[in-house]
């Protein structure tokens, strides 16, 4: 199987499908994705709802080349497998698919078996990302989770067998958790990787979102989380020894071997074309006046309601000044350790980097060794990286 | 026409939520001046924040009806002052406006240090007293106590005391009969020169500059020409009247009334509270006693947030002059916080008032400087400067002395309280005066430097003493000090705005404090930030922020970007709240948060 290294190849930023799944069999308390628990699917309407949804935004960009598709949710793991063969089928008639496909879904243990991996691998998927969060049955309780890690590592071994390529998502800088106890998971979870020839590592910290059940109770004290110089050092940690294992970061909270990483995220943060399909799902598309940013309806029943008699969901396409075009790429393009290509960020926003930050802050920035410029590229430092809200806000700062 | 023997010119004394405000209230209604509909709380206090903190800032006047017992129909005037120190300039002039006092206290509540000040001014100003003993009806309440405590803390006869409830509207009568049968008529001659004392003033939108009087001898007509002695501006008379409190139009208003004038003055800063009125025609040969404009004693720097508002704010600061003549401004540049204004107030609360309602009438978002007080300075040359701002202090090698202001304060706390009272007073350089109890609560006397009860004395003496202390103050004069400026440095430079004087003895602590407290407050930045207090070039604590070590978005993907770079822009709208010295960002709260004493 021969893939290309994304990380190697500049000029194309790719072009992907995005469908968002609504449903969790559990609402997890730290989650603010657009996710909902129901007694009930009606799976044939999600199945044309998909379908129509996905012909209207097809229409307006033909003659593209595919190159990902991502089933993210919510737990897409719970759609029938015949949707999402449905799905994937649509976009191949649609538009041209490029010869590497990358086709994910993600998965939480305890929704799926070895039949239902391999239902998923014969409707087309062929990445599977799994949502682990933790190797440690407490942990895994207060985040919510449904599953043990003994369910979880059933499930990640029965998917390295199925898919060619799987990778796993581990959430850290937990309330008690020290560098120490980090490090001993990190090291289990770096062993099960090469023992199922699993390619990729996202390895999160610990994020209080707005309005979730989690950032409530941590408001009323309800837990404490380690703190900046803590977290900073877990984070740290994190990198040496997933570069030692052969997963260097390629992004602030992702990692792979050498080809392995995420095709699809990686259009995100290259600032390329994605079409977004499904309740709550985000766009971006370069249209014939211009770059929009497209939002579908978040309710299900309401997004399903508004295709079956519209034929599409939008809630609303923004039209993308070069201006908020280049914040978006600089402000996802940093996180990656290829940062951003000066000739991209034109080539996309019409404008050179230097026009839009302040030059004199980005001089001291280098200097200070938060920021690089190598190869016609502008790199956040691994310390920049770590403090890359401060460091755009200084390079964008009038 | 009243004769002088039926006029009675009354006002009202009492410490914050004894029950002035509600005892006036029922007088106004008692006599049917107001109409049942427009019965609102506080009738007196007609701006918001008057309402809000029940505190009186301007004086008002009400002119009341009352048939008494007698038979006779009486005029009364009610005069409302301020009660609080700070405006004691003014309310010795009210009370001189008057002939009589009520002296209201609250009977669960007894006699607290304001109302020490005030009644002793009554007394001064040869106020006939008549205590009113409120809120009987509260089950704490304890009427032959205080009516004890009024003798033996004031020395004046309480035994004729009026027991009464303004909000229940218990003894009302009783009051009104008191007025009439315990207060002297105003003296006054009818045919004698035009004399009339300005008591209050101030500028209403629609009528211009309004000024409260009372006419001590002579008439005063409407179209008449009046002229103010202490500047000789002359105007002529528009309108004159009285307030019910609706504002009522006469032709003239004679000896003992009070009451309004309308003589198209232009600004309030004319019409100086204690002034004599008289005839332009017919001058008196003498003002009436005691003139003398307020002087400002506590200074602090007012800059706006957003460095644009500067303008608003020099507008802002004339249009509150207009009503408010007693604070003084006065452009100030600052390294740290760009333009803005010194303002010199009558004390603290004074200075709260203001900044609160530049706030709120006029929409700004203000950075308020430490308070300070006035220094006297000598130099080598001789010269003797008043120093209102720490950045103006001259090189220490070019100073003789340093004089600094120390006030009498008067504190009442209940004995269990006494033992921290006394330490915070020790602590801030007080000698004691005067110790003595009342029943179970102790009175003490202290002098102390006005610089070290500016800032946060009077919240640290009501959290150590759990609200029970009360406090006054009153300015004694000047006295050597051993003082030094202590500078402090953020990433090795000097921030004027946070520069403050004090005493040589705490100086280091002080340092301490304050680098302790600017490290919590600034936050982190991408680079290691030295904070530093020094004196000249010697530096005398240190405290060091450690550089920023992660503030990242763990996750983002497509989904994310509208919402993240929304973010990013609010982000940096709240950089816009921070004021960038070097390369650091100070939020604007620092600048006072920073000088807060910790609590211990």
């Amino acid at each position: 199987m021969t893939i290309i290294t994304a990380a190697a190849d500049p000029r194309d930023e790719g072009f992907g499908l995005y469908v968002h799944w609504p449903f969790c069999v559990s609402k997890c308390p730290y989650c603010d994705f657009n996710s909902h628990v129901v007694e009930r699917i009606e799976q044939s309407s999600w199945h044309d709802a998909y379908l129509r949804e996905l012909s209207y935004f097809a229409a307006q960009t033909p003659d593209r080349v595919i190159t990902s598709i991502f089933f993210g949710g919510g737990t897409p793991s719970l759609m029938d497998p015949k949707t999402t063969h449905a799905v994937i089928e649509a976009a191949r008639k649609h538009w041209v698919a490029d010869a590497n496909i990358e086709i994910t879904l993600e998965a939480n243990p305890g929704t799926v078996d070895a039949d239902r991996f391999a239902a998923f691998r014969t409707a087309g998927v062929n990445r599977l990302s799994m949502g682990v969060q933790s190797l440690n049955d407490n942990d895994l309780r207060f985040l919510g989770r449904k599953h043990s890690v003994e369910e979880a590592r059933r499930a990640w071994r029965a998917a390295a067998k199925i898919f060619p390529r799987v990778s796993f998502d581990l959430i850290y800088a937990r309330p008690n958790q020290d560098l120490s106890a980090w490090k001993t998971e990190l090291r289990e979870a770096l062993r099960e990787v090469g023992d199922n020839s699993i390619s990729h590592l996202s390895l999160y910290q610990l994020t209080m979102e707005d309005g979730t059940a989690m950032a409530a109770d941590y408001a009323r004290k309800a837990f404490t989380l380690p703190g900046e110089d803590s977290a900073g050092d877990m984070f740290d940690a994190t990198q040496e020894m997933c570069a030692a294992a052969g997963f260097p970061a390629y992004e602030i909270s992702n990692h792979a071997a050498p080809g392995q990483e995420c095709r699809h995220n990686m259009i995100y943060w290259r600032g390329g074309d994605y079409v977004g399909i499904g309740p709550g799902a985000h766009g971006r598309l370069t249209l014939n006046d211009g770059a929009v940013a497209t939002r579908q309806i978040k309710a299900p029943a309401l997004w399903l309601k508004r295709v079956a008699a519209e034929g599409h969901g939008t809630q609303e396409q923004e039209a993308l000044s070069d201006t908020a075009r280049g914040e978006e790429l600089l402000m996802m393009g940093l996180r990656l350790s290829e940062g951003v290509h000066a000739s991209r960020f034109q080539r996309l926003t019409g404008k050179t980097i230097d026009s839009m930050v302040n030059v004199a802050v980005c001089a001291r920035l280098i200097e200070q060794g938060f920021l690089q410029q190598q190869n016609g590229r502008w790199i956040a430092t691994p310390s920049g990286r770590l403090a890359l809200n401060e460091v755009l806000r200084q390079m964008l700062a009038t | 026409m009243t004769d002088l023997s039926h006029i009675r010119n009354f006002s009202i004394i009492a410490h914050i939520d004894h029950g002035k405000s509600t005892l006036a209230d029922r007088l106004i209604q008692r006599c049917g001046a107001v109409a049942e509909r427009d019965m609102k709380e506080q009738l007196l206090d007609s701006m918001d924040i008057e309402r809000e903190r029940g505190i009186t800032i301007k004086a008002q006047t009400v002119r009341l009806t009352y048939k008494a017992k007698d038979g006779k129909t009486y005029q009364l005037n009610l005069l409302d002052t301020p009660g609080h120190v700070d405006f004691a300039y003014e309310v010795s002039r009210s009370l001189a406006a008057c002939e009589g006092s009520l002296l209201v206290v609250d009977a669960s509540q007894g006699v607290e240090a304001q109302t020490l000040a005030n009644v002793y001014q009554a007394i001064e100003a040869h106020h006939e007293i008549v205590p009113v003993l409120n809120k009987i009806d509260l089950p704490a309440a304890d009427p032959e106590r205080v009516r004890q405590q009024i003798e033996d803390v004031i020395g004046i006869d309480a035994s004729d005391a009026v027991p009464c409830s303004a909000k229940a509207g218990l003894g009302i009568d009783e009051v009104l009969e008191a007025i009439v049968t315990k207060l002297p008529p105003p003296t006054g001659d009818q045919g004698g020169l035009n004399k009339a004392l300005l008591v209050d003033s101030w500028y209403d939108t629609y009528l211009g500059v309004v000024i409260l009087v009372r006419i001590k001898d002579g008439v005063i007509k409407k179209g008449a020409k009046i002229k103010f002695m202490s500047n000789n501006a002359t105007y002529s008379v528009d309108r004159i009247g009285y307030f019910t409190p609706k504002m009522v139009d006469t032709q003239d208003l004679k000896p003992g009334e009070l009451g309004f004038i309308i003589a198209n003055i232009k600004s309030v800063a004319d019409c100086k509270v204690g002034d004599t009125i008289t005839d332009d025609v017919k001058p008196a040969a003498e003002p009436l006693p005691g003139f003398k404009p307020s002087i400002p004693v506590v200074f602090c720097g007012l800059f706006p947030t957003d460095a644009s508002q500067f303008e608003l704010l020099r507008e802002s600061l004339a249009k509150l002059r207009l009503n408010d003549s007693s604070f003084h401004y006065q452009t100030e540049s600052s390294a740290a916080l760009g333009f803005g204004f010194r303002c010199g107030f009558l004390g603290l609360l004074h200075m709260e008032i203001v900044q609160e309602r530049l706030e709120r009438e006029f929409d700004l978002d203000l950075i308020t400087t430490a308070p300070s007080v006035v220094y006297r300075i000598t130099t080598q040359k001789g010269e003797m400067i008043e120093m209102h701002n720490p950045a103006d202090m001259p090189e220490p090698n070019l100073i003789t002395k340093i004089e600094e202001p120390w006030v009498k304060a008067t504190i009442l706390v209940p004995d269990e309280f006494l033992g921290t009272v006394l330490k915070l007073c020790n602590d801030r350089r007080g000698e004691q005066a005067d110790l003595t109890y009342v029943g179970s609560r102790a009175m003490a006397v202290y002098h102390i430097p006005l610089n070290e009860i500016v800032f946060d004395f009077y919240d640290r003496l009501k959290s150590i003493s759990s609200g029970y202390a009360s406090f006054d103050y009153e300015l004694e004069g000047y006295r050597d000090a051993d003082l030094v400026k202590v500078s402090i440095m953020v990433n090795a430079e000097v921030v004027d705005a946070l520069s403050f004087m004090c005493h040589r003895s705490q100086a280091e602590s002080r340092g301490r404090q304050i680098c302790e407290r600017l490290k919590e407050l600034i936050p982190r930045h991408l680079f290691k930030i030295p904070v530093q207090a020094a004196i000249g070039g010697k530096v005398i604590a240190r405290e060091t922020i450690s550089a920023m070590r992660k503030d990242v978005l763990a996750k983002c993907y497509g989904g994310d970007i509208t919402r993240k770079r929304k973010l990013l822009d609010k982000q940096k709208e709240g950089k816009k709240r921070m004021r960038q010295f070097g390369s650091v960002d100070i939020p604007q709260s620092a600048f006072i948060a920073a000088l807060r004493m910790p609590e211990n």
